[in-house]
């Protein structure tokens, strides 16, 4: 049985979804918001390596990195965000967030 | 055989794990088990030849970002009752959006142009013997240099802005202020006080 460049993608589709109804699920908490976010980016990263596999391409490796390079900073500067919300507020629900009436 | 044996094993752990992420009652299992999808996520990474960023991938995720996630769960104490209560009332609707867009995804993989061998490869082919890290080093630091650089200045940005974020100066916190302190003026911060030592020493004595 040989491992083919569907299967991969598959897997990915299917983090991806889950990380998209992970966002959809958790409207009160932000944490696990992020946590969703840091799925989908990993399951673009399991897209893009398998791509560079089956090519024989190494470019998608260094997209890979770079993704990983962005989903680092934008956990730090969410959970900067959601610590200076918190600090303000008290508490961390997403449904609560209109004071800026948007 | 084995390396499909494993890529399975692998997947669906990553898909139990990641589904345990998004349901999990509690923040700091969703943690914990965001952990152990990256660390499948990283023997997928190996199976398909990318040694380097499945160990960056652990090092990174595990070692920094979970970490961190870990770090400011347990900084705030947010109540979960209060959380946990309305999950259920965007179940459904949560359910058919994930449904819809699985399904279009899957659709469009199933289009038999994307398997085509129109795709021009517009990288370089691997063809040298070289192991994975020399491939990329050898890519990174020629190549796409520029972007390389703007990845580390994107980390620095990252790092001053949460910084900026959370510092908060507290009143009742003394500090160190040279600036003030180089300043300073014997003409202003001394005052000469002349005491009247007569009248003290009429009352003493």
């Amino acid at each position: 049985m040989i491992i083919e460049l569907g299967h991969y993608l598959i897997l990915a589709s299917m983090l991806f979804t889950i990380g998209v109804v992970g966002v959809f699920l958790n409207r009160k908490n932000v944490i696990i918001i992020l946590m969703s976010l840091e799925l989908i980016l990993l399951s673009i990263s399991i897209n893009l390596i398998a791509f560079s596999a089956f090519l024989n391409d190494s470019i998608g490796q260094i997209f890979s990195l770079f993704i990983l390079t962005v989903a680092a900073g934008e956990a730090a500067i969410g959970l900067a965000i959601l610590v200076v919300y918190f600090r303000n507020v008290g508490n961390i629900e997403v449904d609560k967030i209109s004071n800026m009436s948007g | 055989m084995f390396p499909a044996l494993l890529f399975y094993i692998f997947s669906f752990t990553i898909i139990i794990s990641s589904l345990m992420v998004i349901f999990s009652k509690d923040p700091i299992n969703s943690v914990l088990f965001l952990i152990f999808s990256f660390i499948n996520a990283s023997g997928i990474f190996l199976l398909a030849g990318a040694e380097f960023l499945a160990l960056i991938l652990v090092i990174v995720y595990v070692g920094a970002v979970a970490v961190l996630f870990l770090f400011v769960i347990m900084m705030l104490d947010f109540n979960l009752e209060n959380i946990k209560k309305e999950t259920k009332k965007y179940l459904p609707f949560g359910l058919l959006i994930g449904g819809i867009l699985f399904l279009e995804i899957i659709l469009m993989l199933y289009t038999p142009e994307i398997f085509s061998n129109e795709f021009k490869i517009i990288g370089n082919r691997i063809t040298t013997d070289l192991t994975n890290t020399e491939i990329l080093g050898n890519l990174i630091y020629t190549e796409y240099f520029l972007q390389f650089q703007i990845a580390g200045f994107i980390l620095l940005v990252a790092m001053i802005g949460a910084i900026v974020l959370t510092l908060r100066h507290r009143d009742y916190v003394r500090r160190q202020n040279i600036n003030s302190q180089i300043k300073r003026d014997p003409k202003e911060s001394i005052d000469l006080v002349d005491i009247e030592l007569t009248e003290r020493r009429n009352n003493d004595y």
